[in-house]
């Protein structure tokens, strides 16, 4: 268990009376559940009117600021391009190619931060604009800690031009934190080095260099050793500061704003040369003379020693600790592993730390209603874990519009994720139902090629037809094409249509033929066959023949069928004796209009042609 | 094709579109509207790309757009049409369209009309006041038709209180776009691949005419009119295929083109150059169709870094009954003679390309990446 530095923050839930009533909670990927029980904190129950809500607490307001949302959509964009150009490249463009990925994030953040900057400023006194600036100084910080993870483990630079980029580091950071000048340790001195090392062309080799400082290293000191700025003691203190006499330096404390300043000025003194290997020892002494033990390391000072001491799994412990987003220590973590500084460090539930911290990225983002998009790719990128994670959360996305489905199922179509696509359709579906807009129910039916709910849809549309005698929705049914072929009762129900369609028009034969079809066919269901054997009944008593003896030997089977199969069940109440005095009439009015059919096609069928 | 700037303004745009300029005049587009979507609090907001001189306030750059004014929008936008200079149609997904106003010399919204239950659902299963979101809006000053998840058609009237004419249940599936083809007659498109036409003259609540694909129903999620030729129409689907389609000929389209990987969002012709289309997509792709007949050194010109590809032409109705006189570059099928060229406009793949709007030289487009596009220079 890691200790905290202060007290827990309180926070009280309105509404809930905490004195006397217990809450209870549960834990959400990024929120927490909180409500009231009925149990009392006192012995005695009272009957205290309880509060009825249940409050979502959120502790990671980083997610919902504006500005920060730029943030999240860009990096985005650059973990995906980062993602997406990581098999092609190979030896010395791949380093400047993640080199170029890490400036970008870095940039990123600065454009965050910069604007940022302009709303604190804005509103300097109000507690708005304290939040801002303390967000600006969180982003600040880091952009310095991916700085230096830039130099030292991206960058990968070796003695020489480390300290370059050292001072760099330094004098980005500390320019912008409002200080008071362009202190005079920081920018005065090194201009003259700069003209001294003469790097550009590169064409001195590290033992050169080192040679020709040591030189002038010790004509400096020849200097102080002969009392040559003796008469002027700003003189003297510079040069005992060219030197990089420590003492010297910490008179000046107040012009250096940090100790990693300390420390770099410190070097480039003394050790410009210095190995990376070697950093750490100065860094430590230097953290320590610059705190000269009256206050203790913050946490930033921590994570920058890590990084000085090589220790990346330190680094983003210390991180993930002390941020309170993941999104930090998710996409920075993400680097350098594309950079394979990461062994694969296995923490104990199994998976690796890259993963880990994408995939706990990725739940902060589902948690939001709008960034979850943004989620989904980084699952994507996640071998072992990614597409279950991703499983579990695109099935819980709220659907408020059908155009916001459609886009969670073209995710996961594009994923081949076909249980989430017919949960979700059929989600969709059922709603459709209920408003009673079928032909948006079978067209999800459709998507999820999920016949059941066809099967359902149909038996609908055939119940809306039996109660109301015609079919609603023609420009559906009519239009129905192969997806007639999902189920076998929305093909009944297309061609049950067709032929009240070939009625219409006068194509009895067809008609007849088709009407005998979906019988025999099977494909109507039994309930159906009634109303189908009613429908024949008009084609029956036409003046000419229509069904052929056959056909009609056909029929007759058929109700046989239905009629046999009915038994009489239990004690019939007067509406089932009325309803089966219907049936009784209707069956005997078939039967004599199926028996005159019969005799006529017998006739016809006998006679020559022609008659 | 120059430049494109992006920016990122913390919203999922859904909808944008461009002030339309007034009649004759030589400026070119300054202002547009946006729409989000998927917020707790969605905006409609005005954006203006004019000359600020090399940088403003903001640190920003010539030419990158800046807000002028926004307003709350409750629900998401699902559209939003222009209705004239001032005045902007919004749909929402809470089934109400409002009307918002533009008042420039303070640069700022306000909502001057809203008409709250134009899209409502009515089932045995649904309870009395069930919001359906509109999907759709087109305007024709004074006139605005909307259409819905609930499959309902609204005629409505600025200054109206009440719905001037409403077609209920005129689908049974939903209806997703809308245009006017001539004046009193519209055209639908619904998710069971149909597009409908009806004629607001007619006092009955059908169709006058229903168009579709053979084979699956495939919805169709965009619909755009060719701006002279009252005909032809173009419709974007699921599937992302562009379909072209002659209202007089027959039922089915004249000529299908294999576009995009998913979901085709918007379809829109140039107005003033019907030889060029654009498309974007739900695969974050936002495509230039180019199917004018210049020469080949044009063609090379405009082409860099684009893709080269004849259309697969499938024609189902019989061409020859087609004037020659007012033959299209789209609705011919020529593939040896003609073809079109499709350009890329995004320098990156990106999240869904929701909307784009394209007038004069102007392109402007929105996308689920929370970024605006912006280019001046459509036909460099």
């Amino acid at each position: 268990m890691e200790e905290f530095d202060g007290e827990p923050t309180v926070t009280w839930i309105p509404g809930v009376n905490s004195q006397k009533k217990q809450m209870c909670f549960d834990w959400g990927p990024g929120e927490m559940l909180v409500c009231e029980t009925s149990f009392n904190k006192k012995e005695k129950s009272e009957m205290v009117a309880g509060c009825p809500f249940i409050h979502i607490i959120r502790k990671d307001i980083d997610v919902y600021s504006k500005i920060l949302r730029k943030l999240f959509n860009e990096s985005h964009g650059i973990f995906v391009g980062l993602q997406r150009i990581e098999e092609e490249l190979t030896g010395k463009s791949r380093k400047a190619q993640l080199v170029r990925v890490s400036k970008n994030y870095r940039s990123v953040i600065r454009a965050c931060m910069e604007e940022m900057h302009q709303f604190a400023v804005a509103d300097k006194d109000s507690a708005i604009g304290r939040q801002f600036s303390s967000q600006v100084s969180i982003l600040s910080a880091m952009e310095l800690i991916w700085n230096l993870c830039e130099i030292l483990f991206i960058e990968v630079a070796p003695a020489g031009p480390l300290l370059l980029y050292l001072l760099d580091w330094v004098r980005l950071h500390v320019c912008e934190v409002d200080s008071l000048s362009a202190d005079v340790l920081g920018s005065e001195n090194p201009s003259k080095h700069e003209s001294f090392w003469n790097l550009p062309g590169n064409t001195q080799t590290l033992t050169e260099l080192e040679l020709r400082w040591q030189h002038w290293h010790e004509e400096c000191e020849r200097h102080l050793q002969d009392g040559t700025f003796a008469s002027n003691p700003h003189l003297e203190s510079l040069c005992k500061v060219l030197l990089g006499d420590d003492a010297a330096l910490l008179e000046h404390k107040e012009l250096l704003s940090n100790w990693y300043h300390f420390l770099v000025t410190r070097l480039l003194y003394s050790q410009p040369t210095v190995k990376p290997m070697d950093l750490h020892l100065y860094a430590q002494s230097s953290l320590d003379l610059f705190l000269g033990g009256e206050s203790s390391p913050e946490p930033l000072d921590n994570i920058l020693m890590a990084a000085f001491e090589f220790d990346i799994h330190q680094v983003i412990k210390e991180c993930s600790i002390a941020l309170s987003n993941w999104w930090f220590v998710a996409h920075l973590t993400d680097l350098l592993d594309h950079c394979k500084l990461l062994q694969s460090h296995n923490l104990y539930f199994g998976s690796n730390m890259r993963e880990f911290l994408l995939l706990e990225y990725a739940s902060g983002l589902f948690a939001h209603h709008s960034l979850w998009q943004l989620g989904v790719d980084y699952c994507d990128h996640c071998p072992e874990l990614g597409r279950v994670s991703l499983e579990l959360h695109i099935e819980r996305i709220p659907l408020t519009t059908e155009q916001k489905a459609l886009k969670v199922l073209r995710v996961c179509e594009q994923r081949q994720m076909t249980e989430q696509v017919r949960s979700i359709c059929k989600v969709l579906a059922m709603k459709a139902v209920r408003n009673n807009r079928l032909g948006s129910a079978l067209s999800w039916s459709i998507r999820a090629k999920d016949a059941a709910f066809a099967t359902l849809v149909s038996d609908r549309f055939l119940r809306d037809y039996c109660e109301r005698g015609c079919f609603s929705d023609l420009d559906l049914i009519d239009n129905l094409g192969p997806a007639m072929m999902l189920s076998d009762r929305l093909t009944f129900l297309g061609k049950y249509r067709e032929f009240h369609r070939l009625y219409g028009e006068k194509c009895f034969v067809d008609a007849a033929s088709l009407l005998l079809s979906l019988m025999t066919s099977q494909i109507a269901p039994r309930s159906f066959w009634m109303t189908l054997l009613t429908d024949a009944l008009p084609l029956l008593e036409q003046k000419q023949v229509i069904f052929s003896a056959e056909q009609t030997y056909e029929l007759l089977r058929c109700l046989e069928d239905l009629t046999s199969g009915r038994p009489l069940c239990g004690e019939p109440d007067a509406q089932q004796l009325q309803d089966d005095d219907i049936e009784t009439t209707k069956v005997e009015i078939l039967r004599l209009a199926l028996a005159r059919n019969l005799a006529r096609s017998v006739i016809k069928e006998g006679s020559l042609e022609g008659s | 094709m120059e430049e494109i700037y992006a920016k990122f303004v913390s919203q999922k745009i859904s909808k944008t579109r461009w002030r339309p300029l007034p009649p004759g005049s030589l400026q070119t587009a300054e202002t547009f509207a946006t729409g989000s979507w998927d917020n707790e609090e969605n905006y409609v907001s005005m954006w203006s790309i004019g000359d600020f001189g090399n940088l403003d306030s903001d640190g920003g750059f010539e030419g990158d757009h800046q807000l002028l004014c926004s307003i709350k929008h409750h629900g998401d936008v699902m559209d939003l049409q222009f209705l004239d200079q001032e005045r902007i149609v919004a749909a929402s997904s809470t089934g109400c369209v409002t009307i918002f106003l533009h008042h420039p010399n303070n640069q700022t919204l306000s909502a001057s009309q809203q008409w709250t239950a134009a899209h409502y659902h009515t089932g045995p299963g649904s309870p009395s006041c069930s919001n359906a979101p509109c999907t759709g809006v087109v305007c024709n000053n004074p006139e605005i038709v909307t259409v819905g998840e609930d499959g309902r058609i609204n005629l409505f009237r600025a200054d109206h209180k009440e719905a001037v004419r409403t077609i209920d249940n005129a689908d049974s599936s939903t209806l997703h776009a809308v245009t006017f083809l001539r004046t009193p007659e519209i055209l639908t498109v619904n998710s069971i691949g149909q597009l409908k036409i009806w004629d607001f003259r007619q006092q009955r609540n059908e169709p006058t005419q229903i168009l579709s694909l053979t084979g699956d129903r495939v919805p169709l999620h965009c619909v755009d009119r060719h701006p002279n030729q009252q005909h032809v129409v173009a419709t974007g689907g699921q599937d992302g295929m562009l379909s072209i389609w002659d209202v007089r000929q027959g039922t089915m389209p004249v000529s299908l083109l294999k576009a995009h990987e998913a979901e085709m969002w918007e379809v829109h012709f140039h107005p003033s150059n019907p030889d060029h289309l654009f498309t974007c997509s739900e695969d974050g792709s936002l495509w230039h169709w180019d199917a004018s007949t210049d020469g080949p050194e044009k063609s090379s010109l405009f082409h860099q870094g684009g893709r080269n590809s004849t259309f697969l032409s499938h024609t189902i109705s019989n061409q020859a009954n087609v004037h020659q006189s007012l033959i299209s570059s789209w609705l011919s099928t020529d593939p040896a003679k003609d073809r079109i060229e499709i350009t890329s406009l995004l320098p990156n793949r990106t999240l869904s390309v929701n909307s784009l709007d394209v007038l004069g030289p102007c392109l402007v487009c929105g996308t689920d990446a929370e970024a605006i596009y912006v280019t001046r220079q459509l036909f460099s």
